[in-house]
């Protein structure tokens, strides 16, 4: 490809075992119009600095590996372009309200914890033996739930969300998000095992509406709105009264 | 170094490492299982998995036909007791995956609905909307939370598997955020590592896939099964490789070459209509389509990119509406990593690797050649995929068999007793040594440099389509690197905690010495079958070559290759026939 342009991008660089604060590098990276920030920071780990470390996999925004603050903003960097940010310089940081492992990586283990804590799994209704086949779920059951469990786990929206930045004993958007997409399931009854997390005041509570979780989401799962949805259930729980979405 | 004493480990936290998990806790909810994976499980392979997974379920379909049509795929290089043990329990796989609430999509009714895949006789391809892979490894790892006897260890990479006296006794891993060795002193072992890919530029895998659960099999006594039968997808973005999933084609998407012209039926795929029929046409097997572009290719009917040239997909007479609806993630696919819309533009589309077919072999039991190591899924070569897997089999097959090493496993590390976890010690420090002077080799070549002339190699000498002298030249190149790479790879990153240009280095080691096993096996094999294509050679020959290769590592020289029976149970080769045999179709 004959269009080949240069890009400045600014890296965020932080070694634990050498640095106490983060601190910021410079490369400058040649690029066509078809390559991404992530095949930019390729380019620096093959050519100019093999020492530069980010996390990536399928490049092609399914993973959900390779999130970083681009230009301040949560993205996935396999699917933002360089040719986007011309002519920069382009900013890449760990993804915002995560402790930064090195570089470009951040710990994800605090996410992990509140995965487990929701019980991200089907509690059933009812069971009969496999060689019965499969229970029937409507288009309209699955519909239900579906946009929910779209969710790749990027951790984009938590570094979007103010709330989270405070307190990162909040649940959050996609471990939410999750717990509403099995509660909604047609095949689940888990709705009164996962509403202690829901009602918590680190649960839906703590959230306040800001929304920006699910500008940022790639997938368009909406955390926000499965958020939504449980202050309502769990108003209604508190109450006494029929939840309005899931939990049957 | 840190000792971790556990019952077993999985290797791998994609479809087949987390199906494991689970049977195995399922089968003996005493064991401990340390699941170790060099990503979190999310991130695995099987997350870019699309089209879907087989299991018979239509009242016009039988475990007969699914058995016939993975054979023939196949060209009868099944081991055909194998396939029938896969085909029975299919289905009960995708039940289960129901059950723990895999969104697969569903009829008007409620019930499940299935897909027409390639070379597949009737639609029996389970599937969720085209994001099949991602929602079983979510499913599954969603549910692994339920079985506390599951310990996950995230982000560890597996360096050396612990071999005494022929008996698997632990793991030797890197916890990849410090840098520290990690012992795993356990019974048994299972591999569920996935494929090689990436031991060639253009093709459709992660990062992840290099292969390594191979090598470390490999070196360790076990042997590598049909390795020179590598799988090429025919329908990929070209440069990137990105995958537009067969099941745009049995949705009923088309091919055309430059002219607008269907050209398959110029390769035996024929006739053109009525569409859509059955293994005709696009409906074809994977190996005869990427072959049949190579043709045109070369007749300079493709269209050319600044990647290598290329056909059209052209889905646009599926309307927008069921585009959506059935291929959402090709269709953002496209539109990101092409800037093609394909409700209004045809896919520019090419050939790229995209499945290991062979790999450690096992018995139908997962067993491998050393005692207590079990392998399953892409890894493993546990022979159903013959030589050309067909589509939807292999999200099935980490599940059946991922299930089968699992309930193995369990059973093997009950009945044996625990080794001296101070004895695999002393045999783990010696290549934890070795691992740590990686970092500070004061000589020696960039990790970079030679993975590149590796790739180069691979796609020039064992592509496609093959020649004794391009396969010979690829051999010696790779011995070559493999001595390169011994004298020492110099890296810009000398610390230990998350050094990545580290592990990129000892994957490399084994990926030269699996691509070396793909090579010789392609040498050695002197005809042309399924993916496996010879030009200097062009037909099949089952008078010599009806057997499995086995490639048995030569240590720090060439590995030898030498032939095995396959299992011929009920079907004795015929020649493979797809197109006018098809039967009409009607698609749901």
């Amino acid at each position: 490809m004959t269009d080949t342009r240069t890009i400045r991008i600014e890296a965020v660089r932080f070694n634990p075992e050498t640095d106490q604060e983060p601190r910021r590098q410079s490369y400058d990276v040649p690029f066509t119009p078809d390559m991404s920030v992530l095949q930019g920071l390729q380019y620096i780990k093959d050519h100019l600095d093999g020492s530069l470390t980010f996390r990536w996999s399928c490049r092609m925004a399914v993973c959900g590996s390779c999130g970083m603050m681009i230009n301040d903003t949560p993205k996935l960097s396999c699917e933002t372009f360089l040719r986007d940010l011309y002519p920069g310089p382009v900013k890449v940081a760990p993804l915002d309200n995560f402790p930064i492992q090195r570089d470009l990586a951040i710990d994800q283990t605090g996410f992990l914890d509140k995965l487990a804590m929701i019980k991200p799994y089907i509690v059933a209704k009812q069971d009969k033996p496999l060689s019965e086949g499969t229970f029937r779920q409507t288009p309209a059951q699955l519909e239900a739930y579906y946009q929910y469990s779209q969710c790749i786990n990027c951790l984009l929206c938590y570094a979007a969300c103010p709330q989270f930045g405070l307190n990162d004993q909040f649940v959050g958007p996609a471990a939410l998000s999750l717990l509403q997409r099995y509660n909604l399931d047609s095949r689940d009854v888990g709705w009164s095992v996962r509403a202690d997390v829901a009602n918590a005041d680190i649960g839906v509570w703590e959230c306040t509406v800001v929304g920006y979780c699910s500008e940022v989401c790639p997938k368009g799962v909406d955390p926000m709105h499965a958020i939504n949805e449980n202050k309502v259930n769990s108003a209604l729980d508190y109450i006494g009264l029929k939840r309005l979405v899931g939990g049957r | 170094m840190q000792i971790i004493s556990t019952d077993v480990v999985v290797i791998g936290g994609g479809g087949a490492g987390l199906r494991a998990a689970i049977a195995a806790t399922e089968a003996d909810p005493a064991l401990s299982i340390a699941l170790v994976s060099k990503v979190l499980p999310m991130r695995s392979h099987t997350v870019a998995a699309e089209g879907g997974s087989a299991g018979v379920v239509r009242e016009d379909d039988s475990l007969e036909q699914h058995f016939h049509d993975t054979v023939a795929g196949g060209d009868w290089l099944c081991d055909q007791d194998a396939v029938e043990y896969f085909v029975r329990h299919c289905t009960e796989e995708m039940v289960q995956l129901e059950r723990w609430g895999c969104p697969w999509s569903r009829k008007p009714d409620g019930s499940v609905n299935v897909r027409f895949f390639g070379g597949m006789t009737v639609q029996r391809t389970w599937f969720a909307a085209d994001k099949s892979g991602f929602h079983i490894l979510h499913t599954l790892f969603q549910t692994s939370y339920k079985y506390p006897s599951i310990k996950r260890f995230d982000e560890y990479f597996c360096a050396d598997l612990l071999v005494e006296d022929g008996r698997v006794r632990g793991v030797l891993a890197i916890e990849i955020a410090t840098g520290e060795m990690v012992l795993f002193a356990c019974n048994a072992v299972i591999l569920a590592t996935g494929g090689a890919g990436r031991v060639f530029r253009q093709n459709t895998n992660a990062g992840i896939v290099t292969g390594e659960g191979m090598g470390l099999a490999f070196r360790k006594g076990a042997v590598l099964r049909d390795m020179e039968f590598v799988q090429w997808h025919p329908t990929c973005l070209p440069g990137t490789g990105i995958l537009m999933s067969e099941a745009c084609r049995g949705e009923g998407a088309i091919l055309t070459n430059k002219d607008g012209y269907r050209y398959l039926q110029d390769y035996g795929l024929g006739p053109l209509d009525p569409w859509p029929r059955a293994k005709a046409m696009e409906l074809g097997p994977r190996d005869r389509l990427s072959q049949a572009f190579w043709h045109e290719d070369n007749k300079g009917n493709t269209i050319q990119t600044p990647y290598g040239s290329a056909v059209n997909l052209d889905l646009r007479h599926l309307g927008e509406k069921k585009i959506l609806e059935r291929l959402p993630l090709i269709t953002e696919a496209a539109r990101t990593f092409a800037g093609v819309d394909p409700v209004k533009q045809p896919i520019p589309v090419r050939p790229a690797v995209h499945y290991t077919m062979g790999g450690i072999a096992t018995n139908v039991h997962t067993e491998t050649a050393v005692a207590g190591l079990y392998a399953a899924g892409e890894c493993a070569s546990v022979g159903i995929h013959g030589a050309n897997r067909l589509g939807s089999n292999s999200l099935a097959e980490l599940l059946v068999f991922g299930k089968v090493a699992g309930v193995r496993a369990a059973q093997h590390a009950r009945s044996v007793r625990p080794a001296s976890a101070e004895r695999t010690a002393r045999q783990a420090d010696a290549t934890a040594t070795r691992l740590v002077r990686l970092i500070d080799s004061e000589r020696g070549e960039r990790t970079v440099t030679l993975r590149d002339e590796m790739m180069d190699a691979m796609e020039a000498g064992v592509g496609l389509f093959r020649t004794v002298n391009g396969l010979k030249a690829a051999c010696a190149k790779l011995a070559e690197l493999r001595q390169r790479y011994r004298r020492g790879v110099k890296l810009d990153d000398t610390n230990r905690a998350f050094n990545t240009e580290w592990l990129a280095a000892v994957e490399l080691g084994a990926m030269l010495e699996v691509a070396e096993a793909m090579a010789h096996s392609a040498l050695w094999r002197k005809e042309s079958r399924g993916a496996h294509q010879r030009l200097d050679l062009p037909t099949r020959d089952d008078k010599r070559y009806l057997v499995h290769t086995i490639a048995k590592s030569g240590g720090d020289g060439t590995p030898s290759i030498k032939s095995a029976p396959v299992t011929i149970t009920k079907s004795r080769p015929g020649a493979r026939v797809y197109g006018g045999a098809g039967s009409k179709a009607e698609l749901t």
